[in-house]
């Protein structure tokens, strides 16, 4: 069993499905109108976010409070590490705080594996540069059950800008060990050279694909792409690949629209298909809370890390 | 001085008895005597070792390395003379900072310091460094390179290339399109896609070596591959060669034994430029070099400070330190996999290099009448790489904790010990 969350690829099949059954549990909490419990009293979660990102930071936040941990929020603006402070430095720190658990946040990929060098408490990797972000990929699997049931056999599109996505990296991971089908959907500069190696089909159609699909998450595509060449321009992205209300009549009755925020709205995704009832942005945002409390509780509830196995 | 060295296998042959007077092989034969006496029982005896790719980081990064350091480690690696890159601070573009670091070569006294001249003003890319001036100074540059960097406008490289036919000098091009690879940080494959770290294709650095083959040809004038890395850019070389076209290429020692899976730690002392490529590749780079294709062997040697690898990946500094590994890693790879032979060995890390470089006082034969440059090094120990035991002043490479074959006993710069049983003379 791991300590650390860094890849949604450290999850044994049984290993996701504790967490999403957890959450179940806890989802429960969420609701009552004192939504707490003592679980992780006097342990100390330490949220470490080298970018800028509001609405996971709170999302971990809250679900350490959920939990009755103590949150330290250590953000690198105005800190030490603006002053040239290594991360390796940093890391010692917090260590030498006696943090429990490191949830990080970081724009260079492999930042967390390279903190657990550092610190002996468990690493939750909550998004690094381009590679993943297990949290993100969970708090989907939640969504996508709770709306569809047992996610074996379920065809999944992945849509947008693979290539830069930490979050497309790891529901690709993930999905795959629950048993759903992946397909990738993008131009092909969008999309990483050998991704044939990866468990998921491609596709350069979306319209093909989205007829066959239960679920579609369409991924933000950044600003600084258009710039760079990897499509010609907004529009004709938007023509190709985005989900407008003539593509959203294509897709299937019980099919779910998914996307992990933030939105451009009139990019990859219309203002009505947004706030349709197929789709579940809203409430993967409160299932985020959920899933971060189980892993919270998996890893640092028990004298033994319940998830995972040593790094 | 006199020194006989007893029982030496000469490139693996038979032992025979070496004996070394005033700075040059006197005599070679069996029963010989005089003077100290160097028991090289089991011991094989290559020529002195010739680097044609070394970093010092002198002057301006001192506390990676410095000519002292690196030349120590260079002799523990079994080289009486290294090419030390251009890629100072202040950058060696000038007759002023070449004789300098060949004067700091001549005082530490450990191996030989041919430096090397920077193709373009301060790396720049722009407008031609005096050449004919390094050339024509105390420490008579005959290679050229921007190392770190590519001579990326074809014009430039182009009369580079014709310019130094004056002086018969090389240019060695680091062959790296920059557009192709800006903010690269791993080979471009699979293991880039997962690990979500901005890929360098071998296209980058094909596209290059095939252009600057054709302006060679084209010129009439030699070209020098560095860090060859990728089996296209072996078949582009292969060709270039079969059209008789005056192409020389090396092979670093890590690209003969890593591959790109190494970065799936995200542990950045696998951070190198050109990056670490794939099996493919590394099995291609080692027919290449067992052919004839590639030339030599150069180590990359890349000193940086901890604090410049302890670090996420994409802050980490690119570049790995190889001197005291390389006759090891050439063993493992080349020699005991039947590759080459001791002979091929002499060849690809002494004579062919020498050659590259117009250095004519080493990369010669162990014969009577020859500089007394010689290496000693055992092939039948296997130790594990420590390395707090090197000499080099950075501990950056990527060998720590492997089990590695051989190890240098002793080596010779002109019939001076400057490594005995190991250790610095």
């Amino acid at each position: 069993m791991k300590k650390h969350l860094i890849s949604a690829a450290d999850l044994s099949r049984e290993d996701a499905l504790r967490i999403l059954d957890t959450a179940e549990e806890l989802a429960q909490v969420s609701e009552r109108s004192i939504k707490k419990l003592p679980t992780l009293r006097g342990r100390t979660v330490v949220n470490l976010f080298f970018e800028d990102s509001t609405r996971t930071r709170i999302s971990f936040e809250a679900a350490a409070k959920r939990l009755s941990a103590d949150v330290i929020n250590f953000s690198a603006k105005g800190s030490s590490v603006s002053k040239g402070e290594s991360l390796k430095d940093t890391a010692l720190t917090l260590q030498a705080m006696g943090a429990d658990a490191v949830v990080i946040r970081h724009g260079a990929s492999g930042a967390p594996q390279n903190l657990t060098q550092w610190v002996s408490g468990s690493v939750v990797n909550a998004g690094d540069g381009t590679h993943e972000h297990p949290t993100q990929a969970l708090l989907d699997a939640f969504t996508m059950r709770r709306r569809l049931g047992d996610l074996a056999g379920r065809r999944v599109a992945i849509v947008g800008d693979v290539l830069h996505s930490r979050v497309a990296r790891s529901n690709v991971l993930l999905l795959h060990t629950l048993g759903a089908q992946v397909t990738l959907v993008a131009p092909p500069t969008l999309l990483p050279v050998a991704v044939d190696a990866w468990p998921c089909e491609v596709s350069y159609d979306l319209d093909a694909v989205l007829p066959k699909s239960d679920v579609v998450m369409m991924l933000r595509v950044q600003q600084e792409r258009m710039n760079a060449a990897f499509f010609p321009s907004a529009r004709e992205y938007s023509r190709r690949y985005g989900l407008d209300r003539d593509r959203m009549a294509r897709i299937h009755d019980d099919a779910i629209v998914m996307h992990p925020g933030p939105m451009n709205r009139g990019m990859e995704i219309a203002a009505e298909v947004a706030d349709s009832a197929r789709s579940t942005i809203v409430e993967q945002v409160a299932n985020g809370v959920t899933v971060r409390m189980a892993v919270l509780y998996l890893l640092l509830g028990g004298s033994e890390p319940a998830i995972g196995g040593t790094l | 001085m006199s020194i006989t060295i007893k029982n030496a296998r000469i490139l693996g042959g038979d032992p025979a008895d070496i004996r070394i007077e005033n700075g040059a092989v006197a005599e070679i034969g069996t029963g010989l005597s005089g003077g100290e006496t160097v028991d090289a029982d089991g011991l094989v005896a290559l020529p002195g070792l010739v680097d044609l790719h070394t970093h010092l980081r002198e002057p301006g990064r001192e506390d990676a390395e410095t000519v002292e350091t690196g030349t120590r480690a260079a002799a523990r690696g079994g080289y009486t003379a290294v090419h030390a890159m251009a890629n100072t601070s202040p950058v060696a573009d000038t007759a002023g900072v070449v004789e300098q670091v060949w004067r700091l070569g001549q005082e530490a006294g450990h191996c030989d310091v041919q430096p090397v001249g920077a193709v373009t003003i301060g790396l720049k890319g722009e407008r031609l460094a005096e050449l004919g001036a390094m050339a024509d100074s105390a420490a008579r540059v005959r290679v050229f390179s921007d190392d770190g960097l590519c001579v990326n406008d074809a014009v430039l490289m182009r009369r580079a290339l014709e310019y130094v036919k004056a002086f018969d000098g090389v240019v060695a091009q680091h062959a790296q399109e920059p557009r192709l690879t800006e903010g690269a940080q791993m080979n471009e494959g699979e293991v880039s896609g997962r690990l979500g770290l901005a890929g360098w294709p071998a296209a980058a650095e094909e596209a290059i070596i095939a252009r600057d083959c054709l302006l060679a040809a084209h010129v009439g004038s030699r070209l020098h591959v560095c860090h060859v890395s990728t089996a296209g850019s072996v078949e582009i070389i292969r060709w270039a060669k079969s059209k008789g076209w005056n192409v020389t290429a090396e092979v670093t020692p890590h690209h003969l034994l890593l591959t790109d899976e190494r970065a799936e730690t995200y542990d950045p002392i696998y951070k190198v430029n050109p990056p670490l490529r794939t099996a493919e590749d590394v099995s291609a780079l080692r027919a290449a070099l067992a052919d004839g294709t590639i030339d030599c062997v150069a180590t990359d040697h890349a000193p940086h400070p901890v604090e410049d690898k302890e670090t996420e990946w994409a802050a980490a500094a690119m570049g790995m330190i190889g001197l005291e590994t390389a006759l090891s890693v050439v063993q493992e790879t080349m020699v005991d996999t039947g590759l080459l032979d001791w002979a091929g060995v002499a060849d690809r890390m002494s004579y062919r290099p020498a050659r590259i470089g117009r250095l004519t006082g080493h990369g010669r034969a162990i014969e009577a009448g020859a500089p007394a440059n010689i290496t000693l090094y055992d092939p039948s120990v296997r130790e594990t790489v420590d390395p707090t035991a090197f000499a080099s002043r950075s501990r950056n490479t990527p060998y720590i904790g492997m089990s590695l074959p051989g190890r240098v006993v002793a080596t010779f710069l002109r019939g001076r010990p400057t490594v005995l049983e190991g250790k610095i003379a």
